[in-house]
């Protein structure tokens, strides 16, 4: 770091007015030094907010790693009813996703403003289609009584390659609690997700991004990536147990 | 963040998402496969593969400009490893069940 | 009338206190400052509350029958003492207050990273907060603080899933105080401010950050899970349906042993500036008690399965937890030595902070060291769930952490208020709080040993328990004596304390360098920093030769 000394700006008795001699944009806000401090800072919080997401996703990875462990046979046979198809759609619909995200930050860093406003709406586009997929797929265990609670039941499935032997249901239930609540979570984070882009989506078509402003665009784009990268793991850890 | 190469980093982008699809298709590929044990290590082997391009490439990892962003995915990685490991450790070890 | 026009009035220097005033002034801040204090009197009402639980607990137990409540509602007391004590009142409380106000002064910044998020944080608190009150008015919990499963998923029909909720409000009320700490140390240090010239209490509330941030998102996803399956039956931890108890116990202890780091290693910070002041020194080995915070951060997460060494873990696992439980005492135990070191050949002056930090030293040893006792597999098993454990951890939590927390409180509190508090009655009160907290707690151990179990509320059984238990409450008396001192002395100083000059300690630190109380934006210039921490020598010379920042 410089030792320079710089001047803050003058304190002022109103929170919103801004009257300082230098200039500098609206989006500078008053406790930074410059923007180059405010971009860092955004980043960084972004990179360690979605280090305690890790966190957060990791309890349940945990908890499917045991059971998993213990009930291999029983979550192979939970796992084979659940779509493959979809799931590995799904994957590739937020692959596909992720391209897009990055576009977009590459558009508002290079002031292609039409790219950038198309990439952040195919990227709700694709997460929307992404949720429509996964609503199928919750519909269907719902019809098949495979959502634990009280109505769930898992008799007579066979597990995979040990022809006779059929899978404990409560072990079963174990797997659809973890299925459910995993991708339930990830649904949510793509939720919260699709809120944000939204926003982004707003703010660029004001024309607010350029290339000298994008941070929001940048962060955004991490925290879909994050997402992104989570089912990544839950996709071969749900859907693909024991499919041989 | 401004991009320190002047190429376009267009071709790379469009190199890890082809990448991750051939992925995907890998994963569901081999899993229809009867490879015993490996099965798993497969599976999770070609996820991190994926997840570390999506980290590298579109979160920007590789061209990070701090060591700093370096450090936070290693210390989130380190401690989930940790949680991880260390749990089943004890189920690994217990002689019962 | 006309002769006041006359005589000229004072000016009250405009400060962060002064500033505006009105209710929505306070709480729409996004002044760090006034959060610290926001936070400062939610924690104090916590802090009361726990109390009270904590009276009720110790009078059932001056005899052996069971006679002054039932089974159940001393379930609930010894329950709620723990989840307000831990979650409301220790986990934020040094960061929150104490932190929240010094982290951006001493850094020489106008504010955290985030203010707008600080607020938030504030405002989750005290969601949570309201819930849990809620919730213990309505029946509380009787699981115990750390709630076991399958108890609290299949078996008590208590309020498990609105205090679960609440925990989880205000769990994320911690993470994003961690989130600010971390980016506003690493990204807004002023100009000269390196990481080897920084206070080693920012140092501590780094590593606090840490492990708020990486441990208290599994204790969420663990809630979520107890509050899944006691709604929907899941079998995650219930026997019965497949699923382990035991793996409830290592997500939950997953956090809630680094948490008891959480609320350690801000109290050590405080601890390393009163005896970097009250000796006058340097503080020994700088480098040696910053890397220790960071290392207490890491190993913390190593060894939390010593918390189930009866569990039902593997015996295998147990050798390894017991063993790092050992090494993770290693900076903790580096950091005494040098904070002795520090004491010596020092001018020590014994003004009230110094006494709590005095009372910290002994206490913290003495608890740190049953710690090893208790992460001895052997004797672990004899003294698990007993009042040895009670007073093991009590004597780091409130012979720590509480005697950090009003150390630091009196030492800034010039700062804060801009106002002395009385020093006689000030030191009068640390030494209430410490014969208060021996009379209380010294007996506890010795009650444990002897085979007393904690969470009973009759001890019929084992009438010789009685004598230790009614100098216990004795001392509780004695020690909720001490606490309510400083509480009237510091709101009665607000009004009536001598007015506090910048730097009344003459202390070291950026947060000395300016106004008591400081401006909203804390520096009239921003400062550069050209020497080392904790420049005593230069301080106590007889002409200055620092060049002194503007102000």
């Amino acid at each position: 770091m410089l030792l320079t000394r710089r001047r803050f700006p003058l304190p002022d008795s109103t929170a919103i007015g801004l009257q300082h001699e230098e200039e500098h944009r609206p989006e500078l806000l008053h406790h930074f030094a410059d923007e180059q401090q405010q971009r860092d800072a955004s980043s960084l919080g972004m990179w360690v907010f979605l280090a305690t997401e890790v966190m957060f996703f990791g309890g349940m990875f945990c908890a499917y790693l045991v059971y998993r462990r213990w009930y291999f046979g029983d979550f192979g046979a939970a796992s084979k009813s659940i779509n493959m198809a979809l799931g590995a759609t799904n994957t590739a619909v937020l692959i596909c996703s992720s391209l897009t995200v990055v576009l977009a930050v590459w558009a508002a860093q290079t002031a292609r403003k039409k790219l950038l406003i198309g990439s952040l709406a195919l990227t709700m586009l694709l997460g929307l289609t992404f949720l429509g997929i996964k609503g199928m797929e919750y519909r269907d265990k719902f019809v098949e009584h495979h959502v634990p609670g009280a109505s769930f039941s898992f008799d007579h499935e066979e597990i995979p390659g040990h022809p006779g032997q059929y899978a404990n249901p409560a072990h079963a239930q174990i797997f659809f609690s973890l299925y459910f609540i995993m991708t339930g979570l990830h649904a949510l984070h793509m939720i919260i997700g699709l809120g944000i882009f939204l926003w982004l989506l707003i703010m660029a078509w004001k024309g607010r991004f350029t290339p000298e402003y994008n941070t929001p665009v940048e962060i955004g784009g991490l925290y879909w990536h994050f997402v992104d990268i989570v089912w990544i793991y839950l996709f071969p850890l749900l859907y693909l147990i024991d499919r041989h | 963040m401004t991009g320190h190469s002047k190429s376009s980093p267009l071709p790379t982008y469009f190199a890890v998402f082809f990448a991750l699809l051939v992925g995907t298709g890998l994963t569901v590929f081999a899993a229809t496969l009867d490879l015993g044990r490996f099965n798993a290590a497969v599976a999770l082997g070609i996820a991190t593969v994926k997840a570390t391009l999506v980290a590298l490439f579109f979160m920007h990892v590789w061209h990070a400009s701090e060591k700093l962003t370096k450090l936070v995915v290693i210390a989130a990685l380190f401690f989930l490893l940790l949680l991880l490991g260390l749990t089943m450790s004890d189920y690994a070890t217990r002689p019962w069940s | 009338m006309s002769m006041s026009a006359l005589i000229p009035q004072p000016v009250e220097r405009e400060n962060y206190l002064n500033k505006k005033y009105g209710v929505w002034s306070w709480l729409l801040t996004t002044d760090h400052k006034r959060i610290a204090l926001l936070y400062l009197l939610s924690i104090t009402f916590f802090f009361f509350i726990g109390g009270f639980f904590a009276l009720l607990i110790r009078l059932e137990l001056l005899t052996p029958a069971g006679d002054l409540v039932q089974a159940d509602t001393y379930n609930k007391l010894f329950t709620m003492h723990g989840m307000v004590m831990v979650f409301f009142l220790l986990i934020p409380s040094i960061p929150a207050t104490l932190g929240n106000f010094l982290v951006p002064l001493m850094i020489g910044a106008k504010d955290l990273a985030f203010p707008r998020v600080n607020l938030l944080s504030w405002y989750l608190y005290i969601i949570g907060g309201v819930m849990m009150l809620h919730c213990m008015l309505t029946g509380g919990v009787d699981t115990g603080w750390t709630f076991y499963a399958p108890f609290s998923t299949n078996f008590t029909n208590t309020k498990i899933v609105e205090a679960g909720l609440a925990i989880f409000i205000t769990g994320f009320s911690s993470i994003l105080t961690g989130l600010n700490f971390v980016v506003t140390i690493h990204r807004m240090r002023a100009p000269g401010m390196t990481w080897s010239r920084l206070p080693l209490f920012i140092w501590a509330h780094y590593a606090t950050s840490i492990i708020q941030l990486l441990g208290t998102p599994v204790v969420a996803i663990t809630i979520v899970l107890v509050a899944a399956e006691r709604a929907l039956h899941l079998g995650i931890f219930d026997p019965k349906l497949g699923g382990d108890p035991v793996l409830f116990q290592h997500l939950f202890w997953f956090y809630s042993h680094p948490a008891v780091y959480i609320m350690i290693l801000p109290s050590m910070g405080v601890i390393t500036e009163i005896i970097a002041c009250f000796s006058r020194k340097r503080i020994f080995g700088y480098h040696f008690v910053a890397f220790s915070s960071i290392a207490i951060a890491v190993f913390g997460f190593l060894v939390w399965a010593h918390h189930m060494f009866v569990a039902g873990i593997s015996v295998y696992s147990a050798l390894v937890f017991s063993f790092l439980s050992y090494a993770v005492a290693l900076p903790s135990a580096i950091k005494v030595f040098n904070w002795t070191a520090t004491l010596y050949k020092g001018s020590i002056h014994y003004d009230a902070p110094m006494l709590y930090a005095f009372g910290f030293l002994g206490l913290f040893t003495i608890g740190g060291l049953t710690g090893l006792f208790l992460a001895a597999l052997g004797i672990n098993v004899h003294v698990t769930d007993t009042y040895f454990v009670v007073a093991h951890f009590h004597y780091i939590m409130v012979g720590g952490a509480v005697m950090g927390y009003l150390g630091g409180m009196h030492f800034w509190w010039p700062k804060i208020s801009g106002r002395l508090y009385p020093e006689g009655w000030a030191r009068l009160a640390a030494l209430i709080v410490f014969i208060g907290f021996n009379l209380t707690f010294f007996p506890q151990f010795v009650l444990g040993y002897m085979g007393m179990p904690r969470r009973y509320y009759d001890y019929s059984h084992m009438p010789e328990f009685q004598v230790l238990n009614v100098l216990s409450t004795a001392g509780a008396t004695v020690l909720g004596v001490g606490y309510l001192l400083p509480m009237i002395y510091f709101l009665w100083s607000m009004r009536y304390g001598k007015p506090a000059s910048d730097n009344p300690w003459n202390a070291a630190g950026l947060e000395w360098k300016t106004a008591s109380p400081p401006p909203t934006f804390n520096f009239e210039e921003e400062p550069v920093v050209t020497w080392e921490a904790y420049n005593y020598e230069e301080l106590d010379a007889p002409h200055p030769q620092e060049v002194p920042v503007a102000r």
